[in-house]
């Protein structure tokens, strides 16, 4: 171990800058520019990780963001780690700590690696058939599950990091910058289109940088050297941002993506504080322009898994980029000539390369000329059936092929090797592109799916577009640049491309092995330990939708989502059952592309900025006065106030009863407030309402109830008439944004013709609700030159008056059954209004509640709470409250509702009071009613609504919804407990006061 | 997310508006007189296309007009955009 692999300078690493990390707690070092992966490499680390399902030892196979297997933890143990991290993405810094996941105890020994021996008994959907019954079991499953199983660990403490979110609107959004994403945006910029190119990684060019096959020249360069002079000329364009280490993550309809921008993950921890770390980009562009390349497809073969196999264009990138040799014995197995490439690559740097099997015939182009002549042994027509190396793969079999391909032959030739690059073809990288919504098509021809519908102004261009010579490449993109950026002439109109490639390739979706299938392992997905054998079982189980196959074999169900092996799990399928590809259609590519962060998603909406509170004018009274509060919505509204350390219902107690016996204060400035003003005002309150408003006189109030076109009980409060054409409507606290909503729709959409117009003036008012016997000598004292006698001011009337120079509405209404007065004012007047009242309630020990209390008094009274003891299937009918209904008008929102044959029914719902046998017992809120115990099934009656212990009666009281309740006065019903039975006995619900009396009290 | 164009603001985003149901369903001008089953047609039979529907949006955080569009729901494509009281673009 700890061998150096390091084999030539490359101009993207700085040897210069050594790096110190660490892996699963062993040092090793690598230099700027590496990523993990290629410093593991180069320390001849390959073993990173565990398999899910067996555990099989898994080693580095890619170079990019496809990567199924090394999937490390960064940082574990520090809040900043995070899982599920792809060790080809980690730029390594100074300090970097990283460890291997789902293995325990460690990586090198796995307890859960004797699944692999156990495999016979691990068969598609062995979780969904093993672990379901007996379901008692599944606690002790779920432990050794659980423990085994990783998906890596979240950080336990918060996170210390910033998060930021930006919009982009631009004209040009060029996703992927290789050799075709660079002379997209470049033409693009240079014609002047706003334009925004990404990549997701930390440097420009994509793959063709380090391009080195001698036989392709672009104006008779090598295209390596060609693209570098391109990309530094990029610099001078105007129009043109580029964001590196940008991936993005989402493509939605109308154009609109999402990308994350890393910004710190490279940095070492003491570079990282006070910087934003990543930024999720919103970006609206008018035309997308995807590049995103195409993907290095493995072969299926039996133990295709080893550490040490790995992707052949991968072996290229590692060895060309960053100088980095995967092993020193090399072996190459392909269906095409890029494997040959980076045979090459790897001979021009004098590494050993051992041979490399063809499943072909023959290729005649000049780079396998080139390979023959370096006297690397070639084995044409043959296949590896079998591998061997338990944590590094150490030797291969292969055999002849037969003609049709679908079986070996001959004697078995054994290869020893440490590194084996597999070559596929290529699979054009559409996953953004089937995200947006636009449909793929299958080329028969090169066996790959294709764009073929767009859904937006899009071009899907270089290889992702299903072009991978350069010349194809560079002809088809200078068309589709002009096409779609409607131009005459762009830069591509002079290039000379000189190639030599063959395209020939051989597709064989799965390879045979000289064993049968049921004896081996082709892995399809890598990270969820599907094998062709999963998917051929699946279809013989009777599933056939290609959906179906992914959920039961779990194969594409990683956090890879099986970027290497769904196009082969597809033709598996295909082969199987007989069908074409194409008539078999592709699984759905979800976003995000690649994970994302919670912290990039939430950006700087955390704290105290995850959601908006909304805090009446009368806040800061209540925080110095120690009020607990409570959430109604967005409203912070004062719950209690505690004093001399009393509970919640000690403090509820006392407070009812002064409201009652004396004087309280409730700060109701959250009430929802709409301005009605028109010469149609009064009709249009007749047609919300379902009571009449055409008499209602000048400076008069009244409550009203109103529905849905259901019938069912929508909103109330109490609504005052403040001029000829000028109402001004209460509603509840949480139901004023909708109320007003749903008003304007009628006035917009049913009702144009009338003269209405609507303001919410919830804010602009601040609000101070007095009540109790004394109440009458509070405002007195305030506005003493007021009359308030009942003639002049009785109840349900408004005036208007001054405090001081201070303009008021006040209205006598109650709801809570006491002599009551609500005064309105400006709101930055709120504070000044409440804190009078309180010096003036002084000598009547003016008692502030909250709205526990308020509760509480209203419910002694009986009255509703929309929301509390109505839940959207409470008719006015339900409720008993008949007499809001009005029976002359015509027509109001839901009335024709209360005359369905269901909402008549004598057996609905109906709201009653419940009184407890044991008065001091108090029902629970949701409880459960039934009229028999002991019989099976449980008849469930209805519920509890509301409960509380009442100060004023002395003893608890509770309203209620059941089924015919109206019917049931006087009857014993009970509420089933956990531990107990509670005999309750319909009522009456006002419980208090039931004349009125008080109200003039 | 659309890019949706309100009859009176010009593009907005998605996420300013509100969908608001299927689109051209009168409110009957004589509820009283129906049937309980007419009334229930109304009340509650709405369509569930998938391809051509008129539907009604509001822009909720912006001017807070009602208007209509006609939305192909199998590719979310916008057909067209126009306001209340106008008639449908003919097919
Ligand atoms: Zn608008």
């Amino acid at each position: 171990m700890n061998k150096n692999l390091r084999v030539k300078s490359s101009e993207y690493i700085d040897e210069t800058n050594r790096i110190s990390f660490k892996f699963n707690g062993k040092t090793y070092h690598g230099f700027k520019g590496d990523t993990l992966a290629s410093a593991l490499l180069a320390n001849d680390v390959h073993l990173v990780g565990r398999s899910f399902k067996y555990h099989r030892p898994r080693g580095i196979m890619t170079s990019g963001s496809e990567e199924p297997n090394a999937i490390v933890q960064i940082d574990p143990g520090t809040n900043r780690t995070e899982p599920n991290v792809r060790a080809t993405e980690v730029e390594i810094y100074e300090g970097l700590e990283a460890s291997s996941q789902n293995c325990w105890p460690s990586v090198e020994f796995d307890i859960g690696g004797i699944n692999n021996f156990l495999s016979p008994f691990f068969p598609a959907g062995f979780y969904y058939k093993t672990f379901m019954w007996p379901a008692s079991f599944w606690e002790k499953y779920e432990f050794f599950i659980r423990h085994s199983a990783g998906l890596g660990k979240s950080p336990t403490s918060s996170d210390p990091d910033i998060y930021d979110h930006r919009n982009i609107h631009c004209d040009v959004l060029v996703v992927g910058a290789g050799i075709s994403g660079i002379l997209a945006a470049k033409n693009a910029a240079k014609n002047n289109f706003k334009t925004l190119l990404v990549d997701e990684k930390n440097e420009l060019g994509g793959s063709t940088v380090y391009e080195n096959n001698e036989f392709n020249k672009i104006n008779n360069k090598i295209p390596s050297e060609w693209l570098k002079k391109e990309i530094e000329e990029l610099k001078n364009i105007k129009n043109l941002e580029i964001k590196t280490r940008t991936s993005v993550a989402a493509y939605h309809q109308y154009n609109y993506l999402l990308a994350r921008e890393n910004l710190t993950d490279h940095l070492e921890a003491k570079d990282k504080t006070n910087k934003i770390r990543q930024r999720l980009l919103k970006i609206r562009a008018k035309k997308v322009i995807l590049a995103t390349g195409a993907l290095e497809r493995p072969l299926i073969f039996n133990n295709n898994d080893r550490p040490g196999i790995m992707l052949s264009s991968a072996i290229k990138k590692y060895s060309e980029f960053y100088g980095v040799a995967c092993g020193s014995k090399n072996v190459f197995f392909t269906n095409n000539d890029s494997a040959y490439e980076s045979a090459l690559s790897l001979y021009n740097k004098g590494i050993n390369v051992e041979a490399i099997v063809d499943i072909r015939d023959q290729s005649e182009s000049k780079i396998v000329k080139k390979v023959k002549e370096a006297g690397i042994k070639i084995y044409w027509s043959h296949s590896i059936v079998d591998t061997t190396g338990y944590k590094r793969l150490n030797s291969i079999s292969i055999m002849k092929l037969s003609n049709d391909g679908t079986s070996v032959t001959g004697s078995k030739i054994s290869i020893l090797c440490d590194c084996l690059g597999v070559a596929g073809g290529w699979t054009p990288a559409v996953h953004l592109y089937t995200q947006s919504g636009s449909k793929l098509k299958f080329d028969e021809e090169k066996q790959i799916f294709l764009p073929n519908q767009n859904t937006s102004e899009q071009i899907s261009v270089g290889s992702c577009g299903g072009d991978f010579r350069i010349d194809e490449i560079l002809k088809n993109l200078n068309q589709k640049l002009k096409d779609t950026l409607n131009i005459n002439e762009t830069d591509l109109d002079s290039i000379k491309v000189e190639i030599d490639q063959e395209n020939s390739k051989r597709n064989i979706w799965l390879l045979p092995s000289d064993k049968p299938l049921g004896k081996t392992k082709p892995f399809v997905d890598y990270q969820n330990d599907a094998t062709a054998k999963d998917i051929k079982l699946a279809l013989r189980e009777g599933f056939r939708s290609i959906e179906h196959v992914k959920r039961y074999t779990t194969t594409g169900m990683g956090t890879d989502q099986g970027k290497l092996g769904n196009m082969h799990a597809l033709g598996i399928i295909a082969d199987t059952a007989g069908v074409k590809m194409g008539e078999l259609g592709t699984t759905t590519f979800r976003p995000p592309y690649t994970p994302l962060t919670f912290g990039t998603i939430v950006g700087r909406n955390v704290g105290k900025f995850f959601d908006i509170f909304r805090r009446t004018p009368m806040n800061d009274w209540h925080v110095e006065n120690k009020a607990e509060f409570e959430n109604v919505g967005q409203w912070k509204r004062a719950w209690y106030y505690p004093i001399n350390g009393e509970t919640m219902h000690q403090a509820v107690q006392r407070e009812s009863k002064a409201a009652r016996e004396s004087a309280g204060i409730l700060d109701a400035s959250t009430l929802g407030k709409i301005d009605i003003q028109g010469s149609d005002a009064s009709e249009f309150l007749n047609r919300v309402y379902t009571n009449a408003w055409s008499k209602l006189a000048i400076g008069k109030c009244r409550y009203g109830l109103m529905l849905n076109e259901d019938g069912m009980v929508y909103d109330d409060g109490v609504t005052t008439r403040l001029g000829e054409n000028h109402y001004l409507m209460t509603t509840t606290t949480g139901g004023a944004a909708n109320v007003l909503g749903k008003l304007e729709d009628y006035l917009q959409t049913e009702w144009p013709e009338l003269d209405v117009y609507l303001t919410s003036v919830t804010d602009h008012y601040a609000t101070a609700s007095l009540c109790g016997p004394n109440s009458k000598k509070i405002i007195k004292k305030i506005i003493p030159d007021l009359d308030l006698s009942d003639e002049s001011f009785p109840h349900m009337s408004f005036k208007e008056a001054k405090i001081g120079n201070i303009q008021c509405r006040i209205m006598r209404i109650s709801f809570t059954g006491e002599l009551s007065y609500e005064i309105n004012v400006q709101a930055s007047y709120g504070k000044d209004l409440w804190k009078k009242c309180i010096e003036a309630g002084k000598e009547f020990n003016i008692t502030p509640y909250g709205t526990e209390t308020m509760h509480l008094l209203r419910a002694e009274k009986g009255f509703i709470i929309v929301g509390q003891d109505t839940d959207g299937t409470m008719t006015p009918i339900d409720l008993q409250m008949d007499w809001i209904v009005s029976k002359k008008k015509y027509d109001f929102i839901g009335k024709r509702s209360l005359y369905r044959s269901d909402t008549m029914k004598e057996d609905r719902k109906q709201l009653v009071g419940l009184l407890t046998e044991d008065p001091n017992v108090i029902l629970e809120e949701g409880a459960q009613i039934v009229s028999e115990l002991n019989k099976s099934p449980v008849e469930m009656l209805g519920h509890v609504t509301s409960s509380y212990f009442s100060p004023n009666l002395n003893k608890s009281i509770a309203l209620a919804v059941v089924r015919g309740g109206k019917d049931m006065m006087g009857k014993q019903l009970f509420v089933p407990m956990e531990n107990k039975n509670i005999n309750v006995t319909v009522a009456n619900p006002v419980f208090y006061d039931e004349k009125n009396e008080r109200l003039n009290a | 997310m659309f890019l949706i164009n309100c009859p009176y603001c010009g593009e907005r985003d998605q996420q300013e508006f509100k969908a608001g149901g299927e689109a051209h369903i009168e409110r009957p001008k004589q509820p009283t007189e129906l049937s309980d089953d007419e009334w229930a047609e109304y009340l509650f039979m709405r369509k569930n296309i998938k391809g051509i529907q008129f539907e009604r949006w509001n822009h909720s955080h912006g001017c807070r007009k009602w208007f209509n569009m006609v939305r192909d729901t199998s590719n979310d494509e916008i057909k067209a955009i126009y306001k209340m009281g106008e008639k449908p673009p003919a097919q």
